[in-house]
């Protein structure tokens, strides 16, 4: 057993067996997990202003606005079809672009397909520091560039998503087995054909299925796109809460919810159906 | 061809009626969906501002970046941003633990976990933003409506990913400590609390690292974090301004990224 300096200051129990043979257990982390845990929340409640007893006294103005929602003012409905199926558009069409492009991406980013360090490395810190970017930062920026409309949050679900499946793909490929592709290649074919036969079927299930989650996910993101001018159905969520017009925010929520839910039932079947 | 090769191949299943549909209803969306969104270039304003980006990008307001008194500088900012995620990420594992309970079929009545299932769904498709417009209303502007806010939309992540834990507890342990004559209380404390206890904690610090970056968001609508100074900054042009705290951000996720997978490394492989 390794000591740590840990070990030192909590002397770890020691248990003699029967055969005369010591075990030694050490002291349990939990205590000191806990303590550092309870003193970053007390420190973090300090910086933030956590103040529990204002969530008595005020709490209910949270549940104000939930009831002005109810009913959903249903005469909304018809203004909420367009920008919704922007936002279903947006989301579809940045997707499959980014899944596509992810291909490339994973396959130079796994070093097993492309031996070359340098060029592994550099891809996967483009794809990580793509990733880090909040989809909501990047589509303020693409507005700047692209200007305020549907491009602009288009291009913040391409770019997420080129990163998020890139990286779940160049994983899964650089953990496929590498036997069946030499078997391959010693029967005589060439590496494309080896590639086509041995890697895709086992990598093809996992891309469409994570594909299909990506995608998933991007309709709940590409609904606050709206927020910052990105297009879709975050803009009328925006203009309605702004009017304080809750009813129709409630409507914009109710029919989001419905399409989310068919959206990832249908999904999700498909998913179970890869896997 | 060899015979027996022959019929092995007629017996595969003719997926191509099915496979072709797939591919016509994909090619229809994909028509459908260029149509909604007008494609439009860069013209040259955003050629000048994603120059004056990148430019801003490599040389940052270094006086910003590096500014460690409390509040105005990106530490600050940053700092804040780390408090607003981890509180919200333990009210929220908290909130989350009675409700994972009552939605694992294997503890609670089925039509019991289906409504609470249900009332998670709900509760996870209201956008976080418009939570955060429901809490300034409760702790006026500032952090702590952002702590409230990332406590209640981690809840259905987390407790769904806790149901997963609860659902594949190892019960051999239990028949076994059963039959030795344990009570309950012993049970639930060496059964029951070790296999749980590891696994929660790493989906929560899995949800951590998600709600670092749903965080910086927050300051949209005016619920403190870093989202609200970059915003400030890229609508006044100030771009090495933009550029220092874009460099914060990326650094800050980064490594609390890989500071959290080398902890649930650790914690998953014991």
């Amino acid at each position: 057993m390794r000591e740590t300096v840990y070990d030192k200051i909590f002397k770890p129990k020691t248990y003699t067996l029967s055969n005369g043979k010591e075990v030694k257990q050490r002291a349990s982390r939990a205590p000191f997990i806990l303590l550092i845990v309870l003193f970053v929340t007390v420190v973090s409640g300090e910086v933030t202003g956590v103040d529990l007893s204002m969530l008595r006294t005020r709490g209910h103005q949270f549940i104000v606005i939930l009831t002005a929602m109810f009913p959903p003012n249903f005469n909304f409905m018809n203004n909420v079809w367009g920008p919704l199926f922007d936002t279903i558009q947006m989301s579809l069409l940045g997707s499959i672009a980014g899944a596509l492009l992810a291909i490339p991406f994973a396959l130079l980013s796994s070093s097993n397909i492309i031996r070359n360090r340098l060029l592994n490395g550099f891809f996967k810190l483009f794809l990580s520091i793509l990733r880090t970017l909040p989809t909501l930062i990047s589509a303020l920026i693409a507005t700047f560039i692209f200007g305020l409309g549907t491009m602009a949050g288009t291009v913040a679900i391409f770019l997420f998503t080129l990163s998020y499946i890139g990286k779940l793909m160049y994983e899964h490929i650089e953990n496929v087995d590498m036997g069946a592709f030499e078997a391959h290649e010693s029967m005589g074919l060439s590496k494309v054909e080896a590639f086509r036969y041995a890697i895709v079927p086992d990598v093809l299930p996992t891309y469409l299925s994570v594909s299909l989650y990506a995608f998933e996910g991007n309709i709940r993101f590409a609904a606050i796109l709206g927020y910052v001018g990105a297009g879709g159905v975050g803009l009328l969520l925006d203009e309605r809460l702004g009017w304080r017009d809750y009813p129709s925010v409630g409507m914009v929520l109710l029919i989001l919810m419905l399409v989310v839910f068919v959206i990832e039932r249908i999904s999700e079947y498909f998913r179970m159906k890869l896997t | 061809m060899n015979k027996a090769v022959a019929q092995q191949l007629e017996k595969a299943p003719n997926r191509k009626v099915y496979l072709s549909t797939i591919a016509i209803i994909l090619t229809a969306l994909i028509i459908w969906s260029f149509m909604g969104v007008n494609i439009t270039g860069f013209d040259q304003r955003g050629t000048q501002i994603a120059t004056n980006i990148f430019s801003g990008l490599f040389s940052p307001d270094l006086e910003f970046l590096f500014d460690f008194t409390s509040g105005g500088g990106v530490p600050g900012l940053l700092f804040e941003t780390i408090a607003i995620a981890f509180l919200g990420t333990v009210f929220g594992s908290f909130l989350a633990i009675p409700i994972s309970f009552l939605m694992s079929p294997s503890i609670v009545s089925r039509p019991v976990a289906f409504v609470t299932r249900l009332v998670v769904i709900f509760i996870r498709t209201i956008p976080s933003l418009v939570y955060g417009l429901m809490f300034i209303r409760v702790t006026g502007p500032g952090p702590y409506a952002g702590v409230l806010t990332m406590s209640l939309t981690s809840i259905g992540m987390i407790s769904r990913l806790y149901v997963d834990v609860i659902e594949n507890l190892d019960r051999g342990v239990l028949e076994a400590m059963t039959s030795m004559g344990c009570t309950t209380y012993q049970k639930v404390r060496y059964g029951i609390l070790p296999q749980l206890f590891s696994s929660f904690l790493s989906v929560t610090i899995y949800r951590y690292d998600m709600n670092l970056r749903d965080a910086t968001i927050l300051g949209l609508v005016g619920a403190g974090g870093i989202g609200a100074p970059l915003i400030f900054a890229m609508r006044s042009y100030r771009w090495s301004e933009v550029g220092s705290i874009l460099i914060g951000l990326v650094v800050l996720i980064l490594a609390v990224e890989i500071f959290s997978n080398k902890l649930r490394e650790r914690l998953v492989n014991g």
